[in-house]
């Protein structure tokens, strides 16, 4: 009884293209490809979505395309990639090219013999089966990307697993890369980072093209991250996206703090065409703490589509939001945010705050900040603002010698250091500020 | 040495003419004070010679070392010796007094050369402890927070630091208590007995500050102009008897 084209709603990812992912991870738990089936059915149902719907508001629908991909891509190896390490040195790493694993660097002895686990995704449900069901993509998607976010779990072949037992602070972050090789490319990465009690990590996500052909190859990128925080835990998560200037993107995150935990995530967006990011916090016991910080370079037509979900389910829950866009050219953002204050969570302390920053006339910033509050003793403000370059910053600076490029360069980095300030980890601070540096000289 | 050369110089703010014929000539090592009534144009000048994209420079001519600097661009002006030490410096979160001052520094040296970051950072403490400056103050962001005392003595670090040839100081000792004002007074007073020490044109409101940073010049501007000039002794005349005089002797003269 449909209406719409079947290939309209599938694009190239189709039944037999599923069921050849299928046969390729079918030593998986049958728990797990069975919620595959089970999200495939999910994903093909589900209509594209339109106009009408409030979560694709400003969005650039037209080219919301799943034709023409390729979603069993050939492997590529590591050696052709034009790899960059985390700049940290000792750290351990995990390096994926489209959908598989091609290189590792183990954990450093001592955080292995603490018993953090970092491995993945396919050894993880292999060898911790239980812990991944529990926290892998349990959290549901509830920002417009439903369709996505199944599709995501569906053709979600390999990733990244990390585990910090109760009460172990691992000495160094690590690094996951993920790599799309190829024209037509299709990737679906994942990061799970699992912290229990009182555990401590700091883990960095590379999101990039294998190499920088020229024209930039066209891909298809749909990634994941789950957070989790147990009671008094901290995690620390960066993610760099950096995929071809041609790739379709979608980044879904789902962070869950309990009680005393406290979870930073800071997302850095600069590649893709079009790259919608969806990112939602639950502070779920009393005393957890949410730390959402994006900073996007937007050049030339480049859309990044943001949309965030701070929710409060417990009493003296806080969370601090702080997105930052520095736009270009033609280039487009969307914010649109939302704070939920549950009935019960009293004493809520939550910050929403999206601040643009317009470098071109012909750039175009949205904002839609929201509050639902249910609890009546909260404190909760909201805010946006778009602003060009300050003059008298900038005729401060030049007249100091600075040239002009220079000194625009200087407050475009002073606008971002509020967020890239929050690293504490100075060498991860450092390669975050030099990737954003060459990113703004692009 | 470096003089500059300011003739006959006019300059609006949009359709406003303020300053209206101004000429004055500043040999390199010497300071010029600037004093007058509010409304005059003493900041217009400072900030129009610095290259201030608010300001139009409607007719005469600014040279440094006999070259005109009004088709320079404001960083241009800069790298060719001007400084301007603003009367309200601007705040700029996020960026290191360190990484502005490098920038600075760098944008001196030819394309393509290094920067020692050893001799760099010498060279600051030095001009810091000169200043009497706390080391940790390289770490804040420019300005952002801070006192109207550290923002004066951060003005007098850059320009101890980029040696200008010419330094413009506009009203530096607004703002300012009598502690703040000495130390200020202090490294100016450490810069000009350097051994290049750059021209100074000092704008002034007070007579006060002039007690500390002792004029070779003093020059009262009213109406866009210069209409009265003397050494250190005319200040204190103008302290003691206020502008009504100067004022009168204008109207006077310009009836005629």
């Amino acid at each position: 009884m449909s209406v719409s084209s079947p290939t309209a709603a599938v694009g190239s990812f189709t039944q037999a293209a599923f069921d050849a992912h299928l046969a390729k991870v079918s030593h998986l738990p049958a728990w797990w490809l069975d919620r595959k089936r089970a999200a495939y059915e999910r994903f093909a149902v589900a209509p594209m979505p339109k106009r009408t719907n409030e979560g694709w508001r400003f969005s650039n629908l037209a080219a919301l395309t799943l034709d023409g991909f390729n979603p069993a891509p050939a492997a590529c190896p590591f050696a052709q990639m034009d790899h960059h390490e985390l700049g940290v040195t000792g750290a351990g790493h995990l390096v994926f090219a489209n959908n598989r694993l091609v290189a590792s660097q183990p954990l450093a002895a001592e955080a292995a013999k603490q018993g953090i686990i970092f491995d993945t995704l396919q050894n993880a449900l292999l060898k911790h089966g239980d812990l991944v069901r529990a926290h892998l993509l349990t959290q549901p998607s509830k920002l417009g990307s439903d369709k996505f976010a199944a599709l995501h779990e569906a053709f979600l072949e390999d990733g990244a697993f990390i585990h910090v037992p109760k009460g172990v602070t691992a000495p160094l972050p690590v690094g996951v890369f993920h790599y799309a090789c190829g024209d037509g490319t299709a990737v679906f990465p994942h990061t799970l980072v699992i912290a229990e009690d009182n555990a401590k990590i700091t883990v960095a996500d590379f999101f990039r093209t294998g190499s920088g052909a020229s024209p930039a190859p066209r891909a298809f990128a749909c990634g994941g991250n789950d957070l989790y925080a147990g009671h008094g835990a901290s995690v620390t998560y960066v993610a760099m996206q950096d995929w071809s200037r041609e790739t379709l993107s979608f980044q879904f995150n789902a962070t869950l703090a309990r009680r005393d935990a406290r979870v930073l995530s800071l997302n850095l967006h600069a590649g893709a065409r079009q790259a919608r990011h969806e990112s939602f916090s639950q502070l779920a016991a009393p005393g957890a703490h949410s730390e959402m910080l994006a900073l996007t370079v937007a050049h030339g037509t480049q859309e990044f589509d943001q949309r965030t979900l701070q929710i409060h389910q417990a009493p003296n829950t806080s969370s601090n939001l702080l997105y930052k866009n520095a736009l270009l050219d033609q280039a487009k953002t969307i914010f649109s945010g939302l704070i939920v204050v549950d009935a019960d969570a009293q004493k809520t302390d939550a910050y929403q705050s999206n601040r643009n920053l317009m470098l071109s006339d012909d750039a175009e910033a949205h904002s839609l900040p929201g509050l639902e509050i249910q609890a009546n003793d909260v404190r909760c403000t909201h805010g946006a603002t778009s602003a060009r370059i300050d003059r008298e910053q900038e005729f401060y600076l030049e007249s100091r010698g600075i040239k002009p490029a220079q000194a625009q360069e200087l407050l475009v980095f002073g606008f971002f250091e509020e967020v890239l300030g929050k690293i504490e980890h100075q060498e991860l601070h450092d390669t975050l500020t030099d990737i954003i540096r060459e990113k703004f000289r692009a | 040495m470096s003089q500059l050369e300011i003739k006959d110089l006019h300059i609006s703010i949009g359709e406003k003419s303020i300053v209206k014929g101004f000429n004055l000539t500043i040999k390199p090592g010497e300071v010029h004070a600037i004093m007058g009534p509010n409304g005059t144009g003493k900041s217009t000048l400072a900030k129009a010679i610095a290259g201030h994209p608010d300001y139009t420079i409607t007719s005469g001519d600014v040279l440094l070392d006999g070259q005109s600097v009004l088709a320079m661009e404001p960083d241009e002006r800069a790298r060719t010796g001007l400084f301007l030490a603003f009367q309200y410096p601007s705040e700029i979160p996020g960026v290191s007094i360190a990484n502005f001052l490098r920038a600075a520094v760098q944008a001196r040296m030819a394309e393509g050369e290094e920067l020692d970051a050893t001799a760099y950072y010498k060279r600051l403490y030095t001009k810091m402890d000169m200043l009497k400056i706390d080391r940790k103050f390289t770490a804040r962001a420019v300005n952002d927070g801070f006192s109207g005392g550290e923002k004066k003595r951060c003005e007098i670090l850059q320009m101890a630091m980029l040696e200008p040839k010419i330094a413009l100081m506009d009203e530096t000792d607004s703002g300012l208590d009598i502690d703040a004002l000495r130390i200020v007074a202090e490294g100016v007073n450490a810069i000009r007995a350097g051994a290049q020490p750059p021209g100074i044109l000092l704008i002034t409101h007070y007579q006060r500050l002039l007690d500390y940073i002792v004029p070779d010049f003093v020059h009262v501007m009213y109406a866009g102009r210069i209409v009265k000039s003397g050494d250190k002794h005319l200040a204190l005349e103008l302290e003691a008897k206020g502008y009504d005089w100067v004022k009168k002797e204008f109207a006077a003269a310009t009836a005629s």
